[in-house]
């Protein structure tokens, strides 16, 4: 159909010049050629990009393998027939843990990622909206322990107190001291700034709605996206946490963290295609929530680092 | 009568109402913003505090009675025990050696994702892809790739003719192994920080280069990293922390070990600090190790602080 009614240009004389693409819409103007790629712009980024994937392909193709394949130079490059197989024998060894040691890490940063995206959204808009006496001193305070390691620092202490009140292996263990996020905060903050106009605050104000409601009905709406990011940032976060939850739980109740250093350095050092195995199930479920929701965490990344 | 007690009655009823609005107006903010400052005062402050208090004491698993020692674990770990000054030397060598290359590509990728490319976010991503691992399923698949029978690194030297090494025996090749680790899982996220600077920076000042005959190169040099300078002092900062911190791919590349390889020249400082508290049981070292790793962090972090004076008052 298109062919009948736009018969293609003649090669002799085509509509614009062949090296310059179609227009763009919003990118045009005096500076036509800057920025544009060259070659070596396309070249050097497929390089680096094989690189970044690369030891991630490189699980994949031993994981569906056997342990041999790990061994050899040059390395077996292509994907073998084993990954079913080294699944099943991965997840249902009863030493290796793995089942348990996922619905631990689910549990555990499925809570503290709602705990965080709630408590920030809490605060973030207070700072953001509301008067009280003492917001900047306590918005300053939130700003300097975001940069500082708090949670290391406190390492021995926080182990005691977790001795003392017998609270070794148990999931309040690990959740609560990673629900002190000042990131959160300030992210939330900013976002509450940009999307909810001072007028729609004041207007339900004066149809008599509480703080409360207001919080509820007019800022969480507007808030999802922002919340969205936030939960996304500390999902991957507290997924990936190896140092906290290894000093408070044990291999009897490990995160898939734990889970993995366990089949690692132990029982099955050397059996590779059980030990790839087991750590690409541990990466599946950030990589899904890294292919859906790819666009909000690469924006996430880039708006909480132009908004300091 | 009657109407004279109404309007009693509607007015203690607007002054209750008066003063719950007004303590939703003054108090509900602090409710909100309460839930955070009591979790930071149970498990932020007050363990700060206590770690101090542990410090300052002969305490351990052995012994439990907590005698008053002063600053004596402070003095043993930085005079007697030398696994902990190495320590620091291990944790400023790795991170200066995956900092500061890392930076740099992330800085070149940045200028190419930054570019008129199609389909921006699919480059992005792939540029970030990295961050979906865990730092220890960095640790077993880049154990791996260094090992020294049958790793890859050794396979390709071996193609030029060098002997297969042992990246684990010498401070220098850990060192590089594990920076290797860090700057894979890092760079695009760095490079993405970067990008986001970039395109803050008004592309008419490109177009005016580019009008007086400067090159892409020149460009870069010129335009882009003198306006990136804040954000390269950001960047790095956040790496200083995040790098004083190192702790899980070193122990991976250990086999799971703390000790940091056979005479602890890849032994992180965080890794000394959980040695002393898991496999010593040392409380009272194993806090005067967090305090002194604090300060470090601290210094790092002023030195950090004065180059950027010192760059915003040469503006």
């Amino acid at each position: 159909m298109s062919t009948v009614l736009k018969p293609p240009a003649p090669a002799s004389t085509p509509a614009r010049p062949a090296n310059q693409k179609r227009p763009k819409k919003r990118r045009k103007g005096a500076g036509a050629h800057v920025l544009e790629p060259t070659v070596l712009t396309r070249v050097g980024l497929i390089g680096v990009i094989a690189l970044s994937i690369f030891p991630l392909y490189w699980m994949i193709v031993i994981a569906s393998r056997d342990t041999a394949a790990a061994s050899q130079f040059p390395p077996v490059l292509l994907p073998g027939g084993n990954l079913g197989a080294n699944v099943e024998r991965a997840l249902t060894d009863p030493q290796a843990n793995l089942l348990l040691g996922l619905q631990n890490s689910f549990i555990i940063t499925g809570t503290v990622t709602v705990s965080v995206v709630l408590i920030s959204s809490l605060a973030g808009f207070a700072f953001a909206k509301l008067q009280f006496k003492g917001s900047k001193l306590l918005m300053f305070f939130v700003m300097a322990i975001m940069m500082v390691p708090i949670q290391h620092l406190g390492l021995v202490p926080m182990y005691l107190m977790m001795v003392e009140l017998e609270w070794l292996d148990t999931y309040q263990a690990a959740i609560l001291p990673f629900l002190v996020n000042g990131f959160g905060i300030f992210l939330m903050r900013q976002y509450t700034l940009q999307s909810v106009p001072d007028e729609l605050i004041e207007a339900a104000r004066i149809d008599g709605a509480s703080t409360l409601r207001i919080w509820w009905r007019i800022v969480l709406p507007a808030l999802r996206p922002g919340m969205v990011v936030l939960g996304l940032l500390t999902f991957m976060l507290n997924w990936n946490e190896f140092l906290w939850p290894f000093l408070v739980l044990s291999s009897e109740t490990p995160t898939i963290q734990l889970a993995i250093r366990q089949i690692s350095v132990g029982l099955y050092s050397t059996d590779l295609s059980m030990v790839f195995t087991g750590t690409l199930i541990s990466i599946i479920p950030i990589t899904i929530l890294f292919i859906i929701f790819g666009r909000q965490i690469v924006s996430g990344i880039m708006e909480g680092s132009t908004k300091q | 009568m009657t109407t004279a007690v109404d309007t009693a009655r509607t007015h203690r009823r607007q002054t209750f109402r008066d003063r719950l609005h007004k303590f939703d107006l003054k108090g509900t903010p602090y409710l909100f913003v309460a839930p955070f400052f009591l979790l930071f005062a149970v498990f932020g402050l007050f363990p700060m505090g206590y770690t101090m208090y542990a410090s300052l004491h002969d305490w351990s698993t052995r012994k439990p009675d907590q005698t008053f020692v002063g600053l004596d674990n402070y003095r043993f770990l930085l005079f007697e025990y030398d696994r902990f000054p190495w320590s620091i030397v291990n944790t400023l060598g790795m991170f200066a050696i995956a900092t500061i290359p890392q930076l740099i590509v992330a800085l070149m990728v940045a200028n190419a994702l930054n570019k008129r490319l199609r389909a921006q976010l699919t480059w992005r991503m792939l540029v970030l892809a990295p961050i979906v691992t865990s730092v220890v399923a960095v640790g077993v698949v880049f154990a791996r790739i260094w090992g020294q029978e049958y790793g890859m690194v050794n396979g390709l030297l071996g193609l030029v003719g060098i002997d297969n090494i042992n990246w684990q025996a010498e401070r220098w090749s850990s060192w590089i192994a594990i920076s290797s680790m860090v700057d894979w899982r890092w760079m695009g996220y760095n490079a993405l920080i970067f990008l986001a600077a970039m395109q803050t920076i008004p592309r008419q000042l490109y177009e005016a280069a580019a009008i007086d005959g400067a090159g892409s190169r020149q460009q870069f040099w010129k335009i882009t990293v003198p306006q990136l300078k804040p954000v390269i002092i950001f960047t790095t900062f956040i790496s200083t922390v995040g790098g004083m911190m190192l702790f899980v791919e070193p122990m991976m590349f250990d086999s799971g070990r703390f000790s940091g390889g056979s005479d602890g020249q890849f032994q992180t400082t965080s890794m000394v600090l959980i040695d002393l508290l898991r496999t010593h049981g040392n409380y009272g070292m194993s806090a005067a190790a967090g305090w002194l790793l604090f300060v470090v962090i601290l210094l790092l972090a002023g030195l950090n602080f004065l180059v950027v004076n010192r760059i915003q008052g040469n503006k």
